[in-house]
């Protein structure tokens, strides 16, 4: 400020100097052109187009090589002879696998997602401890990495409740039936994954109720609880699903949390149930593009895998940011 | 929430659910689970802290030892006899109630067994060396072979050496190419977008750079691996394909929206009437942004960079593709290089469950969620702070 302030009144000196020794009325409109204002405010609109020119850099590389290796047997195929191979290989299984595990992944968070995002807007005092240690506690499990996810899976799903699992019900099994990596570990791990992300968009949902819905059920004699199930969760229904699918795009395109907790490198057969593995959408970009005999006679594949890996968690995230501008607009109309 | 007091509840206590179980004891049961769901992400928290570390303990404690060869002498199977049951016991190191189980056939097995391995051990001077204790974690080590002592990460060869060093390096190397690279770029677009750019403009903008958020790191990875690799290649000219550059590139591609869209939260929550009174003073609009607003934002900012790094350090799939993986400790950008996550990825799959190899895999785990929670602690908390601050200001 100090700077922009002295600038102006030795500019505004200059000029009352200037018409002194001119005779004329001084003129305090700054009319010279400020080059530094006008050099930075390019420089930082040069940098936001250079990040624009990166994604469609990236977006555009992959639609262009991805689009020519689409086709239904590509999309419906299974991988029966080699995955490798640039004529056979289909990636069903894999759209199957990543399919399945988002799914149960979802049964499995929402629950709890909504229900803490109830406590939190619904019931929690803002400024009590246990409320700030909730908060902090969500904040902090979305900035974990991921790999600590798959860690945490192994250590904590798979040996412990897995393995404990199996020293209950099969005592006498050799090969364990729930302590190893399957489906139903993976979706767990990812289920905590993609908890903060539940937790944050039902909030906002369910904030962007106007307070006058939930008096109006009380004064009728409705129980703080019978709102919340009626009125409250039933117009949170769209910021619900909206949560729902962000962490569906999130967990969709997430590779680190799965690769110990369930993902096949390569499996004859789809995934019958819970405790089998599954092949994976991201999983199989990765194997494609590090383990292939012949990257440069793979290369149409794994542009193919990612091109529909991409249409897939694009088109979620898509179709949540339109439910969730809806929401807003809903919101500006009742507050407005 | 402002408008919580204007609904006139009655004064609750404990966890705000004190209602009486007496009067609704269906409601009041609910509500209570309803507490007790909304405790998972702390409980999450807990267990991750408590089962990445349990597996990491015997190695923190320094009770595990992942020695070649045995540092007692062989006995001979023939000699059985010699020894005393207790001796017998400690020589083949099993709890008593395991030693009574097992008749005189088996004991004979298992000293052939051990026999057998000491046979096979290499002969090294550090064959007998427990490699995975502190000091050989931390310190350079003069292994045979080497005329100087050198920090290896060299888990699966005869003498398994565990320096963590070039791990660290290696995850400090790229995430700071990646925030050299995304810190200024991100700010700049923040400034810009919040600033300086028409509204219309703002609102194509953000949903953009938000896509990008969007891309699974998978693909940023295979993005860096197959297209930047060898774009960057041929316009730097360095030997080695994929290096910690590359990696620290494409891993500034994924910390990028983190940073643009906390730094930009921070930039707009800056009262308009800040940039309204440098306006009025005569200052242009960039000055005004620069000057103003930016000092306003700088906990908003700061906290922006800090959650950026805990993005940039924890990515696993990036590192894992792009980086080159050889663990070499050096500090030169253009070699080789390997990551704490990417070495975590790379080996757990074929560690022995239970085995040195997996637990100091899960150790390195254990340091790198320390390391995050604490950046995100400290993004965190200063991010409050400005909430508390701007609110203050409002009321």
């Amino acid at each position: 400020v100090r700077r922009g302030a002295g600038h102006f009144e030795f500019r505004a000196h200059i000029a009352e100097l200037s018409a002194r020794v001119h005779g004329e009325r001084p003129d305090f409109t700054l009319k010279s052109f400020d080059w530094v204002s006008f050099a930075c405010t390019g420089l930082t609109g040069l940098a936001t187009l250079l990040i624009l020119a990166i994604l469609a850099v990236i977006l555009g590389n992959i639609a262009m090589h991805g689009w020519p290796a689409i086709s239904w047997r590509f999309v419906s195929g299974g991988t029966e002879s080699d995955m490798f191979d640039v004529t056979k290989a289909g990636i069903f299984p894999m759209i199957f696998g990543t399919s399945a595990r988002v799914i149960l992944m979802t049964i499995f968070v929402i629950p709890v997602g909504v229900v803490t995002a109830v406590y939190l807007t619904e019931y929690a005092h803002t400024t009590s401890p246990i409320t700030r240690v909730i908060r902090g506690a969500v904040n902090n499990l979305a900035g974990v990495p991921s790999i600590v996810f798959g860690l945490f899976g192994l250590g904590f799903f798979i040996g412990f409740v897995g393995g404990g699992m199996d020293a209950l019900l099969h005592p006498d099994n050799p090969k364990p039936v729930w302590g190893k990596a399957a489906l139903i570990w993976a979706s767990m791990t990812l289920a905590v994954m993609t908890l903060p992300v539940v937790i944050v968009a039902t909030e906002e949902a369910m904030r962007a109720i106007p307070l006058g819905l939930r008096e109006a059920s009380l004064a009728l004699g409705a129980t703080k609880l019978q709102t919340i199930v009626k009125i409250v969760l039933p117009n949170a229904l769209p910021g619900i699903m909206t949560g729902g699918i962000l962490a569906v795009s999130r967990a969709a395109g997430e590779v680190a949390p799965i690769l110990f907790t369930g993902a096949a490198y390569f499996m004859a057969d789809l995934p019958r149930s819970l405790t089998d593995q599954f092949m994976d959408l991201g999983y199989h970009v990765f194997v494609l593009s590090t383990q292939s005999p012949n990257i440069d006679k793979t290369r149409p594949i794994l542009y193919g895998t990612v091109l529909v890996l991409l249409v897939l968690t694009f088109a979620l995230n898509f179709v949540a940011i339109l439910i969730r501008a809806r929401i807003r607009r809903h919101v500006r109309a009742a507050h407005g | 929430m402002p408008h919580r007091q204007q609904l006139g509840r009655r004064s609750e206590g404990w966890m705000g659910l004190e209602r009486g179980y007496r009067a609704r004891p269906g409601e009041w049961i609910a509500e209570k689970l309803i507490f007790l769901v909304s405790l998972t992400a702390m409980v999450m928290i807990f267990l991750i802290f408590v089962f990445v570390t349990r597996e990491a303990l015997p190695i923190l404690l320094g009770r595990m030892s992942s020695a070649a060869a045995l540092e007692t002498a062989v006995i001979s199977p023939s000699r059985m006899d010699t020894l005393s049951p207790e001796a017998l016991r400690q020589y083949l190191g099993l709890t008593p109630a395991e030693f009574a189980g097992k008749d005189r056939e088996t004991l004979e097995l298992l000293m052939e067994l051990k026999e057998e391995i000491a046979a096979e051990a290499p002969e090294d001077k550090d064959a007998t060396v427990n490699t995975a204790a502190w000091r050989y974690l931390l310190f350079p080590h003069r292994w045979t072979g080497y005329d100087h002592p050198v920090c290896i990460w060299q888990p699966v060869s005869a003498i398994h050496k565990y320096n963590i060093v070039p791990l660290i390096v290696g995850s400090l190397k790229t995430t700071v190419v990646a925030l050299l690279f995304a810190v200024p770029l991100a700010l700049a677009a923040a400034l810009y977008v919040s600033q300086l750019s028409s509204p219309r403009l703002k609102e194509w903008i953000k949903p953009a750079i938000e896509l990008l958020a969007g891309i699974p790191s998978v693909v940023l990875g295979f993005f860096g691996l197959i297209v930047l690799a060898t774009v960057l290649q041929n316009v730097f000219g360095y030997a080695s394909r994929l290096n910690a550059f590359v990696a620290g590139i494409a891993l500034g591609l994924a910390s990028l929206p983190v940073i643009f869209s906390i730094a930009e939260d921070a930039l707009t929550s800056v009262p308009r009437t800040y940039t309204e009174a440098a306006l009025a003073l005569g200052s242009s609009r960039w000055r005004a942004a620069w000057q103003v607003v930016l000092p306003a934002a700088v906990p908003g900012v700061f906290a922006a960079v800090a959650l950026g790094f805990g993005r940039a350090i924890g990515e696993t799939m990036v590192v894992l593709m792009a980086s080159g993986n050889a663990s070499i400790l050096s500090w030169n950008l253009f070699d080789s290089t390997r990551t704490i996550t990417a070495t975590i990825a790379a080996e757990l799959a074929e560690t022995v469950f239970g085995g040195h190899h997996y637990r100091l895999l899960f150790l390195l785990g254990a340091v790198l969620f320390a390391v995050t929670f604490l950046a995100n602690l400290a993004g965190d908390l200063v991010i409050q702070r400005l909430k508390k601050r701007l609110e203050g200001k409002r009321a």
